[in-house]
């Protein structure tokens, strides 16, 4: 991080209040620094006021709201704000095929897409790309609206559905699905440091890892491999805090997928017993506001 | 203490509570957003999740 002037005290922006940010508040407390919490909800903010309140106030973005996230940091940065992680970083992880291009022209290895803007441009595309294939939204999360395509039919039911759906749904992100143990990588990067990572396995008879469809975690080994992509995909997406989602290609090695730019990590400290909550604090802390 | 809005059970509220926090009814489940008032906490129905949530 660049040396320069940093503030003593912080503001917690967020719309819902879970875990991590109950337990970012509570280690701020603990350190006795100053902490702010702004619910998003209630925010209004005059875009046009030369000397905003927020001007070099360092903002922990925790909006789990994409939306609400992406247009309060765009709103609070062009204000004067220093907000963690800046709006380039929401944008560029925010979109999954912005991330994708971001990450694999830095060469960092990523799963094979291909993209379409039209069902019938896709469905002609995955006869040469090959089944099965996985259809994911390029904003999305959680999981959801992700479908296996195992082959054309399955594949020909979904687009039309997406025909129907906001404009968004008919760009189509199309992935190889990658074989792999039952299990992916997510990471914590802080800074420049990979502070802990763990493995989420799927629940069983789902393909999906995600912790919020159920699967279980274990503690992952940050080996000089993970530790070089995650610095690497974290520092091509801009990232302050973010959390790197790999899969185990048994073809292509480790394969990044995903970085997140308000990252969730109660089941990261649960396993690992890592505080990366003190960790975000004292990384904020150091932050230049100049 | 507070009730349940949708089954009327009671809903327990930790003392290293704070406002915004999510709790969930422990009969039916219903999720609700605390709110600061004068002595204590009262609570809003949460929104649960949404199309743009998560990470």
């Amino acid at each position: 991080m660049t040396e320069g002037k940093t503030s003593s005290s912080l503001t917690l922006l967020y719309d819902t209040i879970r875990w991590e940010e109950k337990a970012i508040y509570e280690a701020a407390k603990k350190k006795g620094i100053e902490i702010k919490k702004i619910d998003c909800k209630d925010l209004v903010l005059d875009l046009n006021t030369p000397h905003s309140e927020f001007h070099s106030q360092i903002i922990i973005q925790r909006c789990v709201s994409y939306f609400k996230s992406l247009h309060s940091t765009a709103a609070l940065e062009g204000l004067g704000a220093k907000v963690i992680n800046p709006l380039d970083t929401a944008i560029n992880c925010g979109n999954k095929l912005f991330t994708h291009m971001i990450i694999q022209k830095k060469g960092i290895r990523t799963p094979k897409v291909i993209t379409a803007f039209s069902s019938e441009s896709a469905l002609s595309a995955l006869d040469d790309f090959g089944y099965p294939a996985i259809i994911k939204p390029t904003i999305g999360s959680w999981g959801r609206l992700i479908a296996l395509l195992r082959d054309k039919e399955a594949a020909k039911a979904v687009f039309e559905d997406r025909e129907h759906m906001f404009p968004l749904y008919q760009i189509y992100f199309l992935e190889e699905f990658v074989s792999r143990p039952p299990r992916d990588i997510r990471a914590i990067v802080v800074g420049d440091d990979v502070v802990a990572a763990i493995y989420r396995y799927s629940e069983k008879d789902e393909w999906k890892t995600n912790m919020a469809l159920g699967g279980r975690a274990e503690n992952c080994p940050i080996t000089d491999e993970l530790e070089d992509i995650c610095i690497k995909s974290s520092q091509a997406v801009g990232g302050k805090i973010v959390g790197v989602d790999l899969m185990e290609s048994s073809k292509d090695g480790l394969l990044v997928h995903e970085v997140n730019n308000t990252t969730e990590f109660k089941n990261t400290v649960r396993i690992t017993g890592i505080n990366i909550q003190d960790m975000i604090v004292d990384y904020s802390l150091r932050y230049p506001i100049n | 203490m507070v009730k349940c809005e949708e089954c009327d059970a009671e809903i327990k509220i930790p003392a290293d509570s704070i406002e915004g926090e999510i709790v969930s009814c422990p009969d039916c489940g219903s999720s609700y957003e605390l709110v600061k008032s004068e002595g204590g906490f009262t609570t809003k129905p949460a929104q649960v999740v949404g199309e743009d949530w998560g990470q």
